[in-house]
């Protein structure tokens, strides 16, 4: 393939999605700084492997390739972070305890929110990110996340159950 | 359906992403069950919480800037070894290996001669160059860009020359493969027509004539002219091509740069 064509090809079929990868980048990395390396390094290397890339889905394609960028610098910097544990094996019924809750955001608790979703765990944080920002098919996140499907779907269910937990106990510490 | 089943499912309802029948299910439990449409409606507040604008990273536009640069020096990089990349070589090697394996046959079973076969050449380097989209490899209206493109890719320098207001734009040249070796192919176009122009310089000095054939449907024309020879090829009728080989050749061409 030709460098011209080639690089034609990314413009187009990558490059519109920057916003997509910079918003996944800054949640995995939590913050501003790192996030841009990241995005910068992914796009790099999406390019350089782009003769791989024979489908449509550029946003799909481009996320994987941050979200693997991301992985790789988290784990050299995984000492320094403080989350929640990761456990798959958490049983979404438990949530059943916070019930009855019918809980009600306001617009001042988006701060509040946002930290509650840096609390959790990288495997949680980022199916959210890519279910309810995001907005891709379950289909979609799959790939990204290079997981089957029933994965994604408990995945997100566990992460969901657990990021209300963090919510409503800081809530209810709120004065 | 029981709260526990229903509670493994509402996140895949919330999504959209059950089929209709658990679809229909799920409803059907949310009505008649309190406990789990309250935690539904938690669901749903705590998504619409996080669609705010606020929770959405938005790319910094010197990033994108910063990232378009770097991604164009990269392609730079890659570049130089363009025309002798391997899927240029992958078209080439096979065809060049099989016209020698003709070519030597050839005396053994008095086949078509070696002109018959160029002509052959040429009507399909000129039907490829419309099919697999590789019409051009520099597209210019400009003659001094399409010239100086061949400088360093090949061993000789070809005459452009732009017919634009004779009614034959120049819409670029590429290289080809054609007689065992590297050529120029410049493209012009008449109408909705394309016109393939070869050229080389000959191996022997040995003037040769005009001459017109026409195969599967296409005219060529051969000709040598200043030292070298020119075939060009399109599907163009007959008298027009003529005249564009008329107009070339009566053109001024910058051969000496």
């Amino acid at each position: 393939m030709g460098g011209k064509d080639k690089l034609e090809r990314f413009e187009q079929a990558i490059l519109p999605h920057l916003n997509a990868a910079f918003n996944l980048a800054r949640w995995l990395t939590r913050n501003e700084h790192d996030a841009q390396d990241m995005v910068q390094e992914a796009s790099l290397r999406a390019f350089k492997f782009f003769d791989g890339f024979h489908g449509v889905d550029g946003r799909a394609w481009l996320l994987t390739t941050v979200r693997n960028t991301c992985y790789t610098w988290l784990e050299q910097n995984r000492c320094s972070r403080v989350t929640t544990s990761f456990d798959e094996e958490i049983h979404t019924v438990e949530e059943d305890a916070l019930n009855p809750s019918a809980l009600a955001l306001k617009t001042s608790d988006m701060e509040m929110l946002k930290e509650s979703l840096e609390e959790l765990p990288d495997e949680f944080r980022e199916v959210i990110v890519l279910r309810d920002l995001e907005e891709l098919s379950y289909k979609q996140i799959a790939e990204v996340i290079n997981a089957p499907l029933g994965t994604v779907m408990s995945r997100l269910a566990r992460a969901r159950a657990r990021l209300k937990g963090i919510l409503c106990s800081r809530l209810k510490e709120k004065p | 359906m029981d709260c526990t089943n229903a509670q493994t499912l509402l996140d895949g309802y919330l999504d959209g992403e059950l089929d209709p029948v658990r679809n229909l299910e799920i409803e059907e439990h949310l009505h008649g069950c309190t406990r789990c449409s309250l935690s539904y409606s938690d669901r749903q507040v705590i998504r619409g919480g996080l669609k705010t604008e606020s929770l959405y990273f938005k790319a910094p536009a010197d990033l994108q800037k910063r990232i378009q640069r770097s991604v164009r020096q990269a392609a730079k990089a890659e570049a130089p070894t363009r025309w002798l990349s391997w899927s240029w070589l992958r078209v080439a090697a096979p065809l060049a290996a099989a016209a020698l394996v003709v070519l030597m046959l050839v005396p053994f079973f008095g086949g078509p001669s070696s002109d018959e076969l160029l002509t052959q050449d040429v009507v399909a380097s000129h039907i490829r160059s419309l099919m697999v989209n590789h019409l051009a490899d520099v597209r210019s209206t400009d003659e001094h860009t399409v010239k100086p493109w061949f400088n360093g890719k090949l061993d000789f320098s070809p005459p452009v020359s732009d017919l634009a207001k004779q009614g034959f734009p120049l819409i670029g040249g590429r290289l080809d493969y054609l007689n065992n070796r590297p050529v120029a192919a410049l493209v012009y176009q008449r109408d909705k027509h394309v016109i393939n122009v070869f050229v080389w310089p000959p191996n022997r000095t040995r003037q040769t004539s005009e001459s017109i054939t026409k195969q599967q449907g296409y005219n060529v024309i051969r000709w040598t002219r200043s030292g070298m020879n020119f075939w060009t090829v399109s599907d163009l009728e007959r008298s027009q091509l003529e005249k564009f080989v008329e107009l070339l050749n009566a053109s001024k061409v910058s051969s000496t740069g």
